[in-house]
């Protein structure tokens, strides 16, 4: 017995959201007292997830590019070789792929954008969030072997520092008619799923050629930049940065929205950010209501202020 | 090429959610219920398969009859035929089981779902679907051509989008992007008089799958209220954030 997580890495150094879903697998096989095996692909320091209580690694370096079903099958030998009984993912793009191919291949319920550790263990209940962040659904997974998919940001990182036995793992790997023919990526640019900080602006802001301050508020804070659903349908800025319900969710430390008045749908997919923030000229927008500080002031006149002020104070405290 | 739509019968995005009998029950009490929007962009662009490559396209959805009129919907805005398989949709896997069933039965070259709902956002269908069919599988779409038996998709993914070469049979978890909002179709008259004319076929489903199942809903703490910081006191602003918040 034991639980299975899969840590993803990008270009050889795991991301957050990995290290975020091992802390997770901890909790759970130290309450079902049992040890907590990572798998990786093309890991550079595999040794690095012993800090997160991690007890022994299979590393596989026997697969190039990411194929989702590729990958939930080597997931699946590894779960089988290694008896897991829960396996944990994180919820990234690609994580998020593979969970489904995996929960038929393994037969294993599957429970996605969980966002705590499981409330019981018998029967195995977990809080997840649902109806777009607007509630959050206990779930039941019955089956003998569980996928739980955790939210990103959610259950945070914690550290339980163990040595990480390393082990070579060369799985047999199927084929798939499908492959990547090419990736844009913008390598220098923070995601909104790995962000801490997502500054996010409206049609407040009057036209695309006014996000200039935004885009150096966001670089500032070290911050991803969104916006609302208005301004990616006017084409002011890509799908890519539109948040909300149809968009994408933000489970972030901080949010700030500019110039966005908070329509339920956008309020719904920013919902599961710790702490808002809101600039708008209308006291009366909806976002007052949904966040923990705001400011009544033009957009024009309070983001230069803000950037001018926080450069300051980020070179006293670095 | 046939085609097949999955289609999710959800509250309309604008819903206050609420829950009854001691919080296990989604309480539908006012509701205006739609065609899930993740859905309705692969609708959208199975439309333009129809109408350019000469698809043929059925919809389906698993639910009870009060599913009906989200499905007329579909055939208003051009589906040919229409399947609802009469049962409750208890989790994502039990959903995909029947669709199977339904698929195979059809014989269908491409099907294209939601990436995922927005109702329970499970983001499980779609894939679940592919790995029981043995289909290829891209999900997050956000274009997708169709040549011959060949299939192009863009896939977006952290921080950008991969092109991604694969053969149908595919099944597709499709978003915005498949098609614009813009290009989103309000059904007419004709189509909807149309619609009344075409075939929903209902059908009983397979054995029941679920592996998971909603125990109890719980809705988010209430916040405090907002604390508002005058325009010309920034400092005060970056303070609360870094002492109170502690997020900067």
């Amino acid at each position: 017995m034991s639980v299975l997580v899969y840590t993803e890495s990008d270009q050889g150094n795991f991301k957050k959201a990995a290290l975020e879903a091992a802390s997770y697998g901890k909790a759970v096989a130290e309450a079902i007292d049992t040890n907590l095996v990572a798998l990786t692909f093309n890991a550079s320091e595999a040794s690095e997830l012993g800090t997160y209580g991690v007890e022994k690694v299979l590393n596989t370096n026997s697969v190039n590019g990411f194929n989702a079903k590729i990958y939930a099958d080597a997931i699946k030998q590894a779960a089988e070789k290694e008896g897991a009984t829960v396996v944990i993912l994180s919820a990234s793009a690609d994580s998020r792929y593979i969970a489904p191919l995996l929960a038929v291949g393994l037969k294993a319920g599957y429970a996605s954008n969980v966002v705590e550790a499981p409330l019981s263990l018998s029967p195995f209940v977990v809080k997840r969030t649902a109806f777009t962040n607007k509630a959050f659904c206990n779930t039941e997974i019955s089956t003998a072997v569980k996928i739980v998919g955790v939210s990103n940001n959610s259950f945070g990182l914690v550290e339980n520092s163990t040595t990480a036995q390393l082990e070579d793992f060369s799985p047999n790997l199927i084929t798939s008619a499908t492959t990547v023919t090419s990736i844009d990526k913008a390598s220098d640019k923070v995601t909104i799923a790995d962000a801490e900080v997502v500054v996010s602006a409206g049609r407040g802001l009057k036209g695309p050629e006014n996000w200039g301050m935004i885009e150096e508020l966001a670089d500032v804070l070290g911050a991803a930049t969104a916006c609302s659903k208005p301004v990616s349908d006017l084409g002011w800025r890509p799908h890519s940065e539109h948040v909300g319900q149809t968009g994408k969710p933000v489970a972030t430390n901080l949010y700030i929205a500019i110039g966005i008045s908070g329509a339920i749908q956008h309020l719904a997919g920013i919902n599961s950010s710790k702490i808002k923030v809101v600039i708008n000229t209308d006291p009366e927008a909806p976002f007052f209501k949904a966040a923990d500080y705001g400011i009544v002031g033009d957009a024009f006149e309070v983001v230069p202020k803000l950037i001018e002020k926080l450069k300051v104070f980020k070179a006293q405290n670095s | 090429m046939k085609l097949l739509v999955c289609i999710s019968h959800v509250p309309d995005t604008t819903s206050k959610i609420n829950f009854t009998e001691g919080d296990t029950k989604f309480d539908t009490n006012g509701v205006q219920y739609v065609i899930n929007p993740n859905d309705e962009f692969g609708l959208t662009r199975a439309m333009w398969f129809k109408e350019k490559q000469n698809a043929t396209v059925d919809v389906i959805s698993v639910g009870g009859a009060e599913t009906e009129p989200t499905l007329r919907k579909a055939l208003a805005i051009g589906a040919d035929a229409a399947i609802r398989v009469n049962a409750e949709a208890i989790d994502g896997h039990t959903v995909a089981t029947y669709l199977a069933a339904a698929a195979k039965e059809g014989n269908y070259d491409l099907i294209i779902a939601g990436r995922e709902s927005i109702d329970y956002n499970g983001g499980m269908v779609p894939g679940m679907l592919a790995a029981m069919l043995d289909a290829n599988f891209v999900t997050n779409c956000i274009s997708l051509e169709i040549d011959g038996t060949n299939a192009t998709a863009v896939r977006e993914i952290d921080g950008g989008k991969e092109t991604i070469s694969t053969v149908l049979p595919l099944v597709i978890g499709g978003q915005k992007g498949l098609v614009e909002e813009s290009d989103l179709r309000i059904p007419n008259m004709r189509g909807i008089m149309m619609a009344r004319k075409k075939p929903l076929t209902v059908v009983e489903p397979t054995n029941e799958a679920s592996e998971t199942h909603s125990v109890s809903f719980e809705k988010p703490a209430p916040r405090g209220a907002v604390k508002l910081v005058e325009a010309d006191n920034i400092d005060e602003l970056i303070n609360l954030l870094h002492n109170e918040a502690k997020v900067i």
